[in-house]
């Protein structure tokens, strides 16, 4: 009887059974992550920008963008014709800021992928290899880890010139270190666990550990980490731009405060030009803060009673 | 013992990598240095062909010479025209009276916010208060004190504009004389609030979580079970414990604290470091920047050094 149903079963290869596996453990992982409002919440926020990133050429023209094709007067309060009024260049600040979000998630995704290779490597390496390699990468890790994040960012940008790559190269290469600290400190209680010694007996060489065994357990606590980290790295962006250091040619929220900043909005209570990119960068910050935690809580059990 | 002799060797290997990183990252710069080292500055030929010199020497030779003395750079500022540690001097002391009192604000006002939610996990008051701190923690300071600045400056609508919108004091006024410092408290108030608000985020978070931590802990039900009120229980046995991570914080954020200094002391036209930081970006003057990227980089290692000290001295467990 029993072995006639087996019989039955449709023959499911191994990779066929992990994936299943994975799929019913992320299926687990949806139905904790649902049951936390401001996660869920946040995910929805960030669902808006990201159609309002795709979509910005449908609502607004590039050439509302132009300087040259500019219709409004200079910082004219909001108006029908303008909902959110004008910048000093009589753009229209709704334009703006809707284009400016392309910019600020771009940025904010592809410096924290760059982050967390970086530092997934360095903290499995580290982790992995013991004696001098792995003392060297922590060390590594640690000297970056002191070094403040902002006037390195400045020296850097500096050295590099602005562009948008180099603006997504110097946030991803300053904040990995965060990562790398976590990832080895995971790595090293991986390690411990008998199934790596099976991996290591059976003749499983260094590269074949790390990927198949230790990246696998490491990879949720990444994940939590990683949408903090683009929430780090927006914010990183917004700084950047503000201080002159990002793409000229590019809107986004940081240079549109630096122009409202650098054009006098403030003195003449600009209001309607220098709230709207401020709380978009509250707004996605704050969402990805939010997401971030509840996937901390789904994945990492010990921080669900905080 | 063996515990701070470790940390303060570490210490010290961290700020040789820093010394050695200032110098080398500035000499990654594409294009010919004197131009870039001379923009807009008015130089006869004989300090050109001085400039040249000292830029010409071998590489290892130059590294040895800034090795043997980081703080004599040989290049002078090439807004100010003078040698950049002079032109630091002057700017130090408004950025630490605006740091110390924003930070002293800040630890104070986070620790007590967070004490009160932690205590009451899940209360309107903690859940509140936790909104409220990450909002906080999403937003950039600068565009904070650029919202202060229009609403109590400027003033909108029903906002009185009343504080100033910049500098460190009405010109024209004694600085030592009484009107002198309540005109000078006047000017600190919208950026010193601009960065308690800014950093009391991260206070109020981990101190919240390290007392939730507490909380579950034996001793505080053998404190209960002695018959102490919960006020007592919370402020001898609870918050002591739960203070430690919160206090080293105060050290492991100068990092951060130097960054929310260099936009918002450029809002408010703070005379300090982080507006000295902008202008030398807008230059750019690269001499200036290297310096102060070597200043800002050794205070946090000497923060972090004090740090650990801190807690071998407050607790002896890490003592090891």
């Amino acid at each position: 009887m029993s072995v006639d149903q087996e019989r039955d079963a449709p023959v499911l290869s191994a990779r066929q059974v992990t994936r299943a596996r994975r799929r019913a453990s992320a299926g687990r992982s949806w139905r904790a992550f649902r049951s936390q409002r401001t996660g869920l919440a946040g995910l929805a926020v960030l669902g808006v920008f990201v159609l309002l990133a795709v979509f910005a050429p449908l609502l607004f023209s590039p050439d509302e963008l132009k300087v040259t094709e500019a219709l409004g007067g200079v910082l004219d309060p909001p108006s029908a014709r303008f909902p959110l009024g004008t910048d000093e260049s009589g753009r229209s600040v709704l334009a703006l800021v809707v284009w400016g979000t392309r910019v600020s998630l771009v940025v904010g995704v592809a410096a924290t992928v760059i982050s967390m290779v970086i530092g997934t490597l360095v903290g499995i390496a580290s982790g992995h290899f013991g004696g001098m390699a792995g003392g060297a990468l922590e060390r590594l890790t640690d000297w970056f880890l002191v070094i403040p994040f902002l006037p390195l960012a400045i020296a850097l940008a500096t050295v590099l010139g602005s562009s948008l790559l180099n603006v997504i190269v110097v946030i991803g290469v300053t904040s990995w270190p965060g990562t790398a600290r976590l990832v080895r400190a995971q790595t090293l209680s991986v390690e411990a666990r008998p199934y790596l010694e099976r991996a290591r007996v059976l003749g499983g060489g260094h590269w074949h550990q790390m990927t198949r065994h230790v990246l696998p357990n490491v990879m949720p606590l990444v994940l939590a980490n990683t949408t903090l980290t683009v929430a780090i790295a927006i914010l990183s962006e917004t700084t950047l731009s503000f201080l002159g250091l990002g793409d000229p040619f590019r809107v986004s929220w940081g240079s549109m405060l630096d122009n409202a900043f650098a054009s006098g909005a403030i003195s003449s209570g600009a209001w309607w030009y220098l709230l709207p990119p401020g709380l978009c960068v509250v707004a996605i910050v704050l969402a990805f803060t939010l997401v971030g935690r509840a996937l901390e809580n789904v994945l990492d059990p010990r921080a669900r009673e905080r | 013992m063996g515990y701070v002799v470790r940390r303060v060797l570490t210490g010290l290997g961290t700020m040789a990598f820093v010394l050695v990183f200032n110098f080398f990252l500035f000499r990654l710069l594409p294009g010919d240095p004197i131009s870039l080292y001379t923009r807009g500055r008015n130089m006869d030929r004989e300090q050109l062909r001085e400039l040249r010199r000292e830029l010409n020497r071998p590489v290892g030779e130059q590294f040895l010479g800034y090795l043997a003395n980081p703080f004599s750079s040989g290049v002078d500022s090439t807004q100010f025209s003078r040698p950049v540690w002079d032109v630091i001097g002057d700017y130090v002391w408004p950025t630490l009276v605006l740091l110390v009192t924003a930070t002293a604000l800040s630890a104070i006002i986070g620790i007590a916010i967070g004490i009160k939610g932690g205590w009451r996990r899940g209360s309107t008051f903690d859940r509140t208060s936790t909104g409220v701190t990450l909002t906080l923690y999403a937003m950039p300071e600068f565009w904070l004190g650029m919202v202060l600045l229009i609403l109590f400056s400027t003033g909108v609508g029903v906002f009185p504009g009343v504080f100033p919108s910049g500098g460190t004091l009405t010109p024209g006024i004694e600085p030592w004389s009484v009107e002198g410092v309540l005109d000078q408290a006047w000017h600190l108030t919208l950026p010193a609030l601009t960065l308690t608000l800014a950093y009391l985020a991260e206070y109020a978070l981990v101190m919240r979580s390290s007392l939730l931590d507490e909380v579950r802990q034996d001793y505080l039900v053998t404190a209960r079970a002695k018959g102490l009120m919960d006020k007592l229980v919370r402020r001898r046995h609870a918050v002591p414990n739960a203070l430690l991570p919160t206090i080293t914080l105060v050290f492991l954020n100068i990092g951060f604290v130097v960054s929310g200094a260099i936009t918002v002391e450029t809002v408010f036209s703070w005379p300090g470091l982080g507006l000295l930081s902008y202008q030398a970006i807008r230059g750019p003057d690269i001499p200036l920047l290297q310096a102060i990227f070597l200043l800002f980089s050794l205070a946090v290692v000497v923060a972090n050094i004090v740090a650990d000290v801190a807690v071998a001295a407050l607790d002896p467990r890490v003592r090891t």
